[in-house]
């Protein structure tokens, strides 16, 4: 079976078009973030989350007029939502404080929440997960969250220049920082918490969205051997369209499990399930417009004489060496025998 | 094909190993099926987001073991000074690593510097004006007290924990000064955070004075006499109108470190009481001391404050009590901490979670559902579009996850909710790299090869393509892992491993597999694909 057999798109004919929307869903993202913020989870932002489970239904709105009643400061700033399956009536109160960092009094605010709900009528009712996190840890998280993601994408651009040639790994990398602004946009458009696991999830989906990036980068890099005489422009466009099958394939198959952690992974993953969905989709479509589409900007369209001196698939590269003539006519082999 | 029967074994023998260790003791706990204990402690462990339990992170408050050593260096100066006549207005310590003595005569210079010589090691010395000297405290030294406190404080935690009776507790060091504590099937947070982080230092020290009402009743000439200190009694606040003080003397005759034992007893009125054994070395100190001043008040403080004062009737050896207004619950805990040791720092908790095992039993089960949805989705779609090659494709998925399982079961990783969405991921990529290889393969059989050179050409040609996507996403999981707790860390463990395995199985089984099926069969034999 073939979803795709013997295209011929014109892929980087769009490649224009592609960077506007990008730029207006990155632009659009970031003017969400600015003038609204990211949403923190607790624990970036520090505060008190206090699952309770009720004996009896109990109203969201029950819950806030006891915390409105009861607690410190009432609750305009508490957030309360049902919490998982309905059946189980569960009820989660977030509040943005926590007590002191110092010696037991942490928990301050989570007894006061409690307390609030105890002396009001919503009935009984059980503490069935807590979550209290002080400024401390918030900070540091956020710090170290943001390092692994830099760290992570300097990691994969070092791997990738030293495997493919320099103007790849660029490519490969503008592409997964392009996935994750987008993501990122996403996140803040559809008002996600930023969690741990978001941040998981978006760390995944570096690891994971150049994925393709490296299956269209090496028939590239297969097609510059083969196709001598064409310009960078045809090669590029040949080697998207003959991989055009398994890109949208492996995704697909990425796609469904992510779908399936999102409609069934239970509340605690939906985060993840949302960014690593949105980070598939945008990972396809970048490895397409975005990472490609550098290379050819980069590249130029001159014909590719030079770029055939490209070591051997399996020879890790050291730098572009066009004037090699050991190095040459094993690639001329190379490409002849394929 | 003495070569593929060499492969299929291979495979059967990875396939039985793993399959023992990563599922058949989950099956088994789950169907009560027999199974040798070495294997059940093998059983793949879940992480405290799916079993419930506590999760603390806490800042050890080194502080207090740099201030505890400044003012024990400058109370043996004071000492030393006092010895050898040396006269001075006053010492005072201005920070955790600082102290200074102030108004030494030009005299008697060379004396003071004599004697600060022999006291003083791990601090540097500099003169100021009016004969004054300040000592700070050795960075090096500084480093060295603060470590201690830290691994000390791991220590007497992980005893009190361990005295607690939870099983598979955890304690680790993060970063400088903080420690997490994992608790797993705890749900009485405060309990647990009260034995922790209680301090537990227990002192006897002879009373001079008191009680008396007032700390200034315990005054001689408006200033507490030297070598002796006011320590406030157990009742009330300090600074409360009805809390008593005892003048004792600043150094214990007997400290907590001198226990052997702590157990929950009675008093003579059948009260709850805590009773202590000394070990040698401390029965011989407390022998003398109560044996030196019979008739006199032994203070016995708890973290400061003074629970009983009793009277010394005899020579004591190795053994006393504690009385005080306690409750059977308090002497419980008081024995547990006092056994334990004293922690050489106050605790600040600093994040707090708590799950209760509800709502882990509700993870487990969207977990498993979501799981077990990404599978069949994965098996439907590669059947649909690989046709027979599919059944392949399939095998070695499901091959791929028992790997995983049983690998992570053999190192001991564990299994968090993140972790399982690791694991769904796991399928959904991990299948991947058969699409990339069965792509490959069609595109050779329609250039005209013969379905075994295809096939042979396929799995070499993507081979690179392959470590070069593994090796990627193995690096966005390596800092993750660097990055993340707990959970995460379940995460990026499933992530890395899964991709580890998924290499052996796309590419050695897949092929394998394959080849199974051409063997035999003629040049002209087509694959379903």
């Amino acid at each position: 079976m073939h979803i795709f057999k013997n295209t011929h798109y014109n892929f980087l004919r769009w490649r224009w078009h592609a960077l506007v929307v990008s730029w207006v869903i990155i632009i659009a993202g970031v003017f969400v973030i600015v003038t609204r913020g990211i949403p923190k989870g607790v624990e970036f932002a520090g505060g008190t989350v206090v699952i309770t489970q009720f004996e009896k239904p109990t109203s969201v709105q029950d819950v806030r007029s006891a915390l409105d009643k009861n607690f410190p400061g009432g609750g305009q700033y508490a957030v309360v939502q049902a919490y998982g399956d309905p059946a189980l009536k569960q009820v989660l109160i977030r509040v943005p404080s926590a007590g002191a960092e110092s010696g037991q009094s942490l928990s301050k605010t989570k007894d006061n929440v409690v307390a609030a709900l105890q002396k009001s009528d919503v009935g009984g009712f059980k503490v069935v997960g807590t979550e209290i996190v002080g400024p401390t840890v918030g900070a540091e998280l956020t710090s170290k969250g943001l390092w692994a993601t830099v760290l992570s994408l300097i990691g994969i651009l070092a791997y990738l220049a030293f495997r493919f040639q320099f103007s790849f790994g660029v490519g490969a990398v503008v592409a997964t920082i392009h996935d994750l602004l987008v993501t990122l946009a996403f996140l803040a458009f559809f008002r996600y918490d930023m969690s741990l696991n978001v941040i998981a999830a978006l760390l995944t989906m570096t690891g994971f969205s150049t994925n393709d990036t490296i299956v269209i980068f090496d028939r590239i890099r297969e097609n510059l051997r083969a196709m001598r005489r064409d310009s960078m422009y045809d090669v590029i466009n040949a080697s998207v369209n003959q991989t055009l099958g398994r890109t949208v394939i492996t995704s697909g198959t990425a796609l469904l499990t992510s779908l399936a952690l999102f409609f069934f992974g239970g509340e605690v993953l939906h985060g993840f399930a949302f960014t690593m969905v949105v980070g598939i989709i945008t990972g396809t479509y970048s490895s397409v417009f975005i990472a490609a589409a550098i290379v050819s900007f980069w590249r130029g369209s001159a014909p590719t004489r030079a770029a055939a001196h490209a070591p051997a698939v399996s020879a890790p590269q050291q730098a572009p060496a066009p004037q090699q003539p050991t190095r040459k006519s094993k690639a001329q082999r190379k490409a002849r025998a394929s | 094909m003495q070569n593929i029967r060499w492969k299929v074994l291979t495979i059967l023998v990875v396939f039985v190993v793993f399959a023992g260790v990563g599922v058949y003791p989950i099956l088994a706990a789950r169907f009560h099926w027999p199974s040798p204990t070495w294997l059940q402690e093998k059983q793949l462990k879940l992480g405290l987001d799916l079993k419930g339990g506590v999760n603390l992170e806490m800042r050890v408050q080194t502080d207090d073991a740099l201030k505890l050593e400044t003012d024990q260096e400058s109370e043996r100066l004071r000492d030393e000074l006092t010895k050898r006549g040396v006269m001075f207005t006053n010492i005072t310590t201005p920070s955790v690593t600082e102290f200074r003595v102030e108004g030494i005569q030009p005299a008697q210079d060379a004396a003071f510097r004599q004697a600060a010589n022999e006291v003083q090691t791990n601090f540097d010395r500099s003169p100021g004006a009016n004969g004054t000297y300040t000592f700070t405290m050795k960075q090096s030294v500084a480093q060295t007290l603060r470590d201690e406190a830290v691994v000390q404080a791991r220590e007497t935690i992980e005893r009190r924990i361990n005295e607690l009776g939870v099983t598979e507790p955890s304690i680790s060091q993060q970063g400088t000064d903080q420690l997490l504590v994992q608790l797993p099937g705890v749900s009485d947070v405060d309990k647990a955070k009260s034995i922790m982080g209680s301090p537990g230092l227990l002192e006897l020290k002879i009373v001079e004075q008191g009680p008396a009402s007032t700390q200034e009743a315990l005054l001689v000439n408006g200033q507490v006499p030297t070598g002796m200190e006011i320590v406030p009694g157990s009742t009330g606040a300090p600074g409360d109108a009805n809390t008593s003080y005892y003048l004792v003397r600043k150094v214990a005759a007997v400290t907590g470190r001198d226990l052997r034992n702590a157990r929950p007893s009675l008093d003579e009125n059948n009260q709850p009481a805590v009773s202590f054994t000394l070990n040698n070395e401390g029965g011989r100190k407390f022998g003398q001391v109560t044996g030196d001043n019979i008739g006199r008040q032994l203070a016995i403080i708890l973290d400061g404050r003074v629970q009983s004062a009793p009277r010394i009737d005899s020579r004591i050896q190795t053994d006393g009590r504690i009385t005080g207004s306690f409750t059977n619950e308090e002497v419980q805990n008081l024995s547990l901490i006092l056994r334990s040791g004293a922690l050489p720092a106050r605790l600040d908790y600093l994040s707090e979670r708590t799950i209760g095992p509800s709502l882990g039993a509700d993870s487990i089960r969207s977990g498993v559902t979501a799981s077990f949805v990404g599978l069949m989705l994965i098996v439907v779609f590669m059947l649909i579009y690989y046709k027979f090659s599919g059944i392949n494709a399939v095998v070695a998925l499901i091959f791929n996850l028992i790997i995983l399982l049983g690998l992570m079961a053999y190192i001991g990783a564990v299994m968090t909710l993140p972790g399982i969405a690791g694991f769904v991921l796991t399928m959904g990529i991990g299948v991947d790299s058969n699409v990339l290889i069965f792509e490959r393969i069609k595109e050779e059989i329609e250039a005209g090869r013969s379905s075994r050179q295809a096939m042979n050409a396929g799995f070499s040609r993507v081979f690179w393509t392959l470590v070069d996507t593994h090796i990627a996403a193995l690096i966005s999981a390596a800092f993750l892992f660097n990055f993340g707790t707990g959970p995460i860390r379940g995460f990026a463990t499933t992530l890395a491993l899964g991709l580890v395995s998924n290499l052996f199985t796309s590419i050695f089984v897949s092929k394998t597999l394959f080849e199974l099926e051409l063997a035999g069969r003629g040049q002209g034999a087509q694959l379903s694909i």
